[in-house]
């Protein structure tokens, strides 16, 4: 399950790279990751479910956004730097014209008649939707690690979210510190 | 006439690209300190108003940042913005994944991992925290976020439903 064998004979090309990835960026509402999954391990089958997970531990160490990185890593193990370069561009062209779209829309209409009601449901849904996906993420980590991880949930919370510090200056402090108590175990 | 701001967009979203842990949910704060307390583009609310957009728009998280881009600087802010939020990252994940095979069984990988999640974690929490107080909200939106969030963590139902309803019931005047 090395990210290695991924070439394999019937690798995809770039223009099938570029649409494979054009439908995930399409699908999905509110992160896209599952869509992907569903997209490379099941329906084109171009990775093992275990490559897609080795693939995705790689692509969450790293910064940036998660289903960016996958796209990448997939595209350029299929067909090097130009295989890279399109299944980001099709993962991304279409969802930049839309929200161009709305944003467009949203200049021209958002203070008319009942518009600005509407975007303050929609807002206070999408905090909801960010409120569980945190509320997700968590769950694991203070079940399984109460004392060497769940304090830095808090401190991070406490330092940007209630501090309003410059978050490089939170990571400096907070990150080595949180690594350290990560030593040791499996990831 | 002051000088148009696509350098600066350019530099502060390739930097923040590069302290994404946990993609775009994660830097929302510090996108908010940018774009409001900052630089002035956009007030408070209105910087609610464009990730309310964002997650009403298919595709990935990071399109908070082309609306950013498109309030600094029009269209091709927005552009700029997309392009510097990714590039950065997607080289070092082009690299990083051709020494993956080195990496991948270390213990510094592995502490690595770890270490990063529970950090990430409690930027994803600031970012709903920050989301929640960006707008004066009254006990109607309030509970719309509490549902939401009920929903989103409880139940495999498509967000877009969440966003719908929600987005209906304002447009019905039931929010006011």
């Amino acid at each position: 399950m090395q990210l290695r064998d991924f070439s394999q004979s019937d690798s995809p090309g770039v223009a099938s790279l570029f649409l494979a990835f054009l439908s995930v960026g399409l699908s999905g509402f509110g992160g896209v990751l599952p869509f992907a999954r569903r997209m490379l391990v099941e329906r084109r089958a171009w990775l093992t479910e275990a490559q897609f997970t080795e693939t995705l531990a790689l692509c969450q160490t790293l910064p940036g956004p998660n289903i960016v990185n996958v796209s990448v890593v997939v595209g350029s193990r299929f067909a090097g730097a130009t295989g890279a370069l399109a299944a980001v561009t099709g993962l991304l062209a279409a969802p930049v014209a839309i929200v161009l779209v709305l944003a467009t829309l949203y200049g021209r209409y958002g203070a008319v008649g009942r518009a600005p009601a509407m975007i303050a449901g929609l807002g206070a849904a999408a905090c909801g939707l960010v409120a569980a996906t945190a509320a997700k993420m968590a769950a694991p980590i203070v079940r399984k690690r109460p004392v060497t991880a769940a304090p830095f949930i808090a401190l991070a919370f406490v330092g940007v979210g209630l501090m309003r510090w410059p978050l490089i200056w939170v990571l400096l402090a907070l990150a080595p510190l949180s690594v350290a108590a990560a030593w040791g175990r499996k990831a | 006439m002051k000088a148009s701001p696509l350098g600066d967009v350019a530099v502060q979203f390739a930097l923040l690209s590069l302290v994404a842990f946990g993609g775009a949910n994660a830097v929302v704060p510090e996108m908010h300190r940018l774009t409001v307390t900052l630089r002035h583009w956009t007030s408070d609310a209105e910087f609610a108003n464009l990730f309310a957009i964002a997650q009403a728009a298919p595709g990935p998280n990071v399109m908070i940042a082309t609306l950013i881009g498109w309030k600094a600087a029009g269209l091709a802010g927005a552009v700029v913005a997309t392009v510097a939020m990714c590039a950065p990252s997607c080289l070092l994940t082009y690299f990083a994944a051709k020494a993956w095979e080195r990496w991948r069984e270390t213990r510094w990988r592995a502490a690595l991992g770890a270490g990063l999640a529970p950090v990430t974690v409690g930027l994803v929490v600031s970012s709903a925290w920050l989301l929640a107080h960006a707008a004066d909200r009254g006990w109607k939106l309030v509970g719309v976020t509490a549902a939401t969030a009920v929903v989103a963590y409880a139940t495999k139902l498509n967000p877009l439903w969440c966003l719908a309803a929600a987005a209906g019931l304002g447009l019905a005047g039931l929010l006011g």
